[in-house]
């Protein structure tokens, strides 16, 4: 919808932003595809010549932003309520950490309890266990039955054995 | 042997009752996810294809295809009662659809859908049965240059052609080209983007990406709009049956939807919505009750959900017999079939007969089985609606991490998951699309390995990559795909191709 209202005078923040970060992104690609030693052989071109022509690629998309940025209003974004995104990368973040030490149910659990209370559950003594419980559940059926392997805590030992 | 003859060697593989049961859960977790709005068939194919690794492959695929089918039957219950789409390719199916729950004939227009689906389904597997080995005989042709020149075309139509926005389809593909990058060059073994991180050189996991931006891009993003106002289902009054007059005005736009939605699938157009809308014009224009349409017109039902169904199975035409993802799904499907070893196109149907027209034949049971499971179960669909949301998210962020921690748990992974979802969350938030990530992921180095192995071939030469008439042809094809729509949006009238706007479905 962006090209129907050019009516902002402020230039549209968001675009100019993206454009910073597409273009490091191609400077990046460029500066990794100059380090890659050339083996092109009859191919004439190697494994470095496609991410230089990518860098190449979003340079263009990152002027393209730009222009946009000052030709056309920004598009209505919705405005995102930023408290229940960070339960839920909280939630994530955790699990990222304690899946080793604590083992897949409690971190698992923890993550289903926090991302419940993004979206406003808060009650973390009811969500917790069922989310634990819930993982557990999970863990016999996928470890034990169906014989993915998935990382055991003290939890799991004690149920399941080692 | 003719295509009949092998139509029943595969009927006879599909009929073992593994392979049944294989089936069963296929569509019943399809229709699951379909009437469950925010998870797509693209999404729950990712979530399965970690877990299924040890199991049998034919199965495995068998099931991955009846999650696709139950998907596009299950999105159309979601759009009547709930005015919500389950999935992308059900929008039009709200417009008439929830008019008709509210007028008290939600009933009928299940129904419509249902038996829409499924004529259009079985129409439309016939077809890909029939079609598939010209085009493979087509595809023994094709040389680097010509599949280069295919995937140049499909990178275009998924990511430029539709949608609101030229600049940002093409942003989001070369995000996907980008991270395709990263790990082992498969052509010279030089480490790409790795940095040093040995977890790095093995590039970024398909299955990853795709549950990263689909399901947990999905979920921050709904969280992110808050409370949402309650929304208000529709009950289902009265008979699920059609009346006669309801029959009279739904077989032909069944019969247009098919016809309109199997071309435009099979084409590496992308996305089941341009089928739909197209077939709901079609219909708005032929109908003999025009008043209605906008009030709840059965045709408008009818017509688009058989599109719908018939475009899926259009779908599997180019990713069967020359190995080309033209939507979402299609990309994961094709990452299914990686997983075991096996790479679609014209050899595998050589290679493993068995396997190919055992789908084949398992989509027209998997058919049936919808028909059955639809209909009749429909309250029972219903009820899934009822779950507060806080439990169905959480139950979607727990199945979206485990694929991954199955998988591989290490840190290095699982950030990339966190950091994919929000980055999906980012990319829902200003209007980029999805599906050209995961597109330009999967065929980002197939394309790359094609355009050096022709380059090989000529000796270097760049002309050689229009030097057939096919490839030329196919290159002119993308070119034009890409500049027609930008010329129109430039010029205001965009609008058109905004709401043909490819979705993650």
């Amino acid at each position: 919808m962006k090209h129907l209202a050019a009516t902002a005078r402020r230039p549209d923040g968001a675009a100019l932003f993206i454009a910073t970060a597409l273009a490091a992104l191609g400077a990046l690609l460029v500066w990794q595809g100059a380090g890659i030693e050339e083996k092109g052989g009859y191919a004439g071109i190697g494994s470095g010549d496609l991410p230089r022509f990518l860098g190449i690629g979003l340079f263009a998309l990152a002027a393209a932003h730009v222009f946009s940025a000052f030709r056309y209003a920004g598009g209505a974004v919705m405005r995102p309520q930023i408290g229940p995104v960070l339960w839920v990368v909280a939630g994530l973040a955790l699990q990222v950490a304690l899946l080793r030490p604590l083992g897949f149910s409690i971190a698992m659990g923890l993550l289903f309890a926090l991302t419940a209370a993004g979206f406003g559950k808060r009650n973390l003594a009811l969500t917790l266990p069922v989310g634990v419980g819930l993982s557990l559940a999970v863990y016999a059926v996928f470890d034990q039955l169906l014989k993915l392997r998935l990382p055991a805590g003290f939890l799991e030992t004690l149920l399941f054995g080692g | 042997m003719t295509t009949f003859d092998f139509l029943l060697q595969g009927l006879a593989v599909a009929m073992d009752p593994m392979i049944l049961l294989y089936a069963l859960i296929g569509v019943t977790l399809g229709t699951a996810v379909g009437v469950l709005p925010g998870i797509g068939p693209a999404l729950t194919v990712a979530l399965l294809l970690p877990v299924t690794y040890g199991l049998d492959p034919a199965g495995s695929l068998i099931m991955f295809a009846g999650i696709y089918y139950g998907g596009m039957y299950g999105g159309s219950t979601t759009s009547i009662l709930l005015n919500t789409p389950g999935e992308s390719a059900s929008i039009v199916t709200a417009l008439e659809g929830n008019k008709m729950a509210r007028a008290g004939r939600g009933g009928p227009a299940l129904a419509t859908a249902a038996i829409g689906s499924f004529v259009a389904g079985l129409i439309a597997t016939l077809a890909l049965a029939f079609l598939a080995p010209y085009v493979v005989k087509l595809a023994l042709i094709f040389g680097p240059r010509e599949y280069f020149a295919l995937m140049m075309l499909a990178f275009v139509t998924v990511s430029a052609a539709f949608g609101d926005s030229t600049m940002k389809g093409l942003t989001s593909l070369f995000i996907g080209l980008t991270l395709a990058l990263v790990g082992i060059d498969q052509l010279t073994g030089q480490a790409r983007l790795s940095f040093g991180v040995p977890e790095l050189l093995d590039g970024v996991e398909v299955t990853t990406l795709a549950v990263a931006l689909f399901a947990i891009g999905e979920a921050l993003f709904v969280a992110a709009q808050g409370p949402a106002a309650a929304e208000t289902i529709q009950a289902v009054k009265g008979s699920v049956w059609m009346t006669r007059a309801d029959w009279a005005r739904s077989w032909k736009p069944w019969l247009r939807g098919t016809a309109i939605g199997f071309p435009i699938g099979a084409m590496p157009a992308g996305g089941a919505e341009i089928g739909t809308l197209l077939s709901y014009a079609t219909e708005k224009r032929l109908s003999k009750h025009p008043e209605e349409f906008g009030h709840g017109a059965i045709e408008g039902v009818a017509g688009p959900e058989a599109a719908n169904n018939a475009s899926a199975a259009g779908t599997l035409v180019p990713l069967l017999t020359l190995g080309l993802p033209t939507s979402a799904t299609a990309a994961i499907l094709l990452a299914g079939f990686q997983q075991f070893g096996l790479q679609p196109g014209p050899l595998l149907f050589v290679t493993s007969p068995q396997l190919v027209w055992g789908l084949i034949a398992s989509l027209l049971i998997a058919n049936v089985m919808l028909l059955v499971l639809n209909l009749p179960l429909i309250r029972l669909w219903v009820k899934l609606l009822t779950i507060p949301r806080h439990w169905l998210y959480a139950g979607i962020l727990l199945f979206a991490t485990l694929g991954t921690i199955g998988m591989n748990p290490s840190p290095v992974e699982l950030g990339m998951l966190m950091l994919f979802g929000i980055l999906g969350f980012l990319m829902r938030l200003y209007g980029y699309p999805i599906a050209p990530v995961v597109v330009g992921l999967i065929l980002g180095p197939m394309a790359e390995q094609q355009l050096r192995r022709a380059l090989s071939i000529a000796q270097g030469d760049w002309t050689t990559l229009v030097s057939t008439p096919i490839s030329a042809g196919i290159l002119t094809l993308a070119t034009l795909a890409l500049v027609i729509p930008l010329i129109l949006r430039l010029r205001g009238r965009g609008q058109l191709l905004s709401q043909l706007a490819t979705d993650e479905d």
